[in-house]
């Protein structure tokens, strides 16, 4: 796994993402469509594909793809 | 573990009835457009029927039985269990299964009571009625399963309100001489007792005038001590692990294959979870149906809802495997060997 396989994954899945717009740094939560429910898409397409769980807790703290990135490394 | 093992069970009829008025989720002022269509592409949930204040659970589930008398060849008096499973009872006491028994016209000699489970109560109920039935000398019996939810989300909490639907259900249920199996896996994980949770109204929390004020969460959301409160990350991550989890277990105790099983029908709780669900136990799509887009999460509702929805139940044998999760925490899995199911009904509430 690589943070650009990540990032392709998520432009795939949200709706919303033009392709090729997200970067390691972009800030998830001062993207203006970010909504609860893009929280649950993430959690799930994180769940699915990494077998990884990112609790409520770990939501609260993760900024940025890479904030993402690095938990999902960090609990495989 | 809480496995339970039965033979020779059968469902004779599955009719539920929900409320006549529709609410649509593309009307839901709370968000934006945007906001709007995303939460119904996620949530799956176009649209939910709503009970007027007036009517309760068990004016839906007592209806439901009386249009399956109408179809069974069932006598009342020949009942001998009712269970009613509801979060939503008419009284604190006495126990709204007890009221049904007498509404529905059945024997005083009938074992009615409640159980107080949400969305892993069908799953609870069928074993419980499975296990009397077996064990004691009792041959029919109803299964009331449902709860009108809306009337304790609050309009102004977008985390829950959008979500749910009110529903009741009757599924007969009869012990043959038949050798078809019947399994169960029962469990519960109190430690989650806060991520559906309505505080107040309870022993613990008596009503006060304190239970009737509107207080700010996060996000903008607004409850009160008797509203709903759900947190969707907490029950999501619980339905999508461990769910998955117990029913490969389940299905491994029972030597039993994914192929063999003809229809995996979910508690409906939400779209992203449930294909998360079904993703994760790789299952085909044709094999899961939803009752989601038209009717939303009705609790204990769901399954039967939902299986009425199946027309080859109507004609053909089937094995089911049934998955019920959710507030408590509290989730079941039920094996079903059924035969054909002439009677899978859905109805408006005729006195909408």
């Amino acid at each position: 796994m690589n943070i650009q396989e990540l990032i392709e994954k998520l432009e795939e899945e949200i709706e919303e993402v033009e392709k090729g717009t997200l970067t390691p740094s972009t800030n998830i939560r001062n993207i203006d469509w970010w909504s609860s429910m893009h929280a649950l898409v993430i959690i799930a397409l994180v769940d699915i594909e990494y077998n990884v769980q990112v609790s409520g807790k770990d939501l609260k703290e993760i900024q940025t793809i890479q904030d993402l990135y690095d938990l999902i490394v960090k609990k495989s | 573990m809480g496995f339970i093992d039965v033979e020779g069970i059968q469902i004779k009829g599955v009719s539920t009835v929900v409320p006549k008025q529709v609410v649509y989720n593309k009307n839901y002022e709370l968000l934006t457009l945007s906001e709007r269509e995303m939460l119904i592409k996620t949530t799956g949930i176009k649209q939910r029927r709503v009970a007027n204040k007036s009517t309760t659970t068990s004016d839906l589930a007592i209806e439901a039985a009386n249009h399956l008398f109408d179809k069974v060849d069932w006598i009342r008096t020949e009942i001998d269990l009712l269970v009613f499973v509801t979060q939503s009872r008419d009284y604190y006491l006495p126990s709204t299964a007890v009221i049904s028994q007498h509404k529905l016209g059945l024997s005083t000699s009938c074992i009615a009571f409640d159980i107080g489970l949400g969305c892993s109560g069908y799953v609870y109920g069928l074993s419980i009625i499975a296990s009397m039935l077996k064990s004691g000398n009792l041959k029919k019996a109803i299964l009331l399963a449902g709860d009108v939810s809306t009337i304790s989300c609050n309009y102004n909490d977008k985390s829950a309100y959008p979500l749910f639907g009110d529903a009741g259900s009757a599924t007969f249920i009869e012990k043959t001489n038949k050798k078809n199996k019947w399994s169960f896996d029962l469990n519960s994980d109190g430690s989650g007792e806060d991520a559906i949770k309505i505080t107040d109204g309870g022993t613990r929390n008596l009503p006060s005038e304190d239970s009737f004020i509107l207080k700010q969460f996060e996000g903008g959301i607004q409850r009160n001590g008797f509203n709903l409160a759900l947190n969707g990350i907490d029950i999501f991550n619980f339905s999508v692990t461990t769910v998955p989890k117990s029913i490969k277990n389940f299905l491994t105790i029972k030597e039993t294959d994914f192929d063999s099983i003809d229809y995996f029908v979910m508690h409906q709780a939400n779209l992203i979870m449930n294909e998360t669900i079904r993703k994760k136990l790789k299952l085909e799509p044709e094999k899961v149906p939803y009752s989601l887009a038209e009717y939303g999460n009705t609790s204990s509702a769901s399954i039967p809802l939902t299986m009425a929805l199946v027309e080859s139940l109507k004609t053909n044998t089937v094995k089911l495997l049934l998955s019920g999760f959710g507030v408590g925490l509290s989730w079941g899995n039920a094996l079903l060997e059924n035969d054909a199911i002439p009677h899978l009904l859905i109805n408006d509430y005729s006195h909408d």
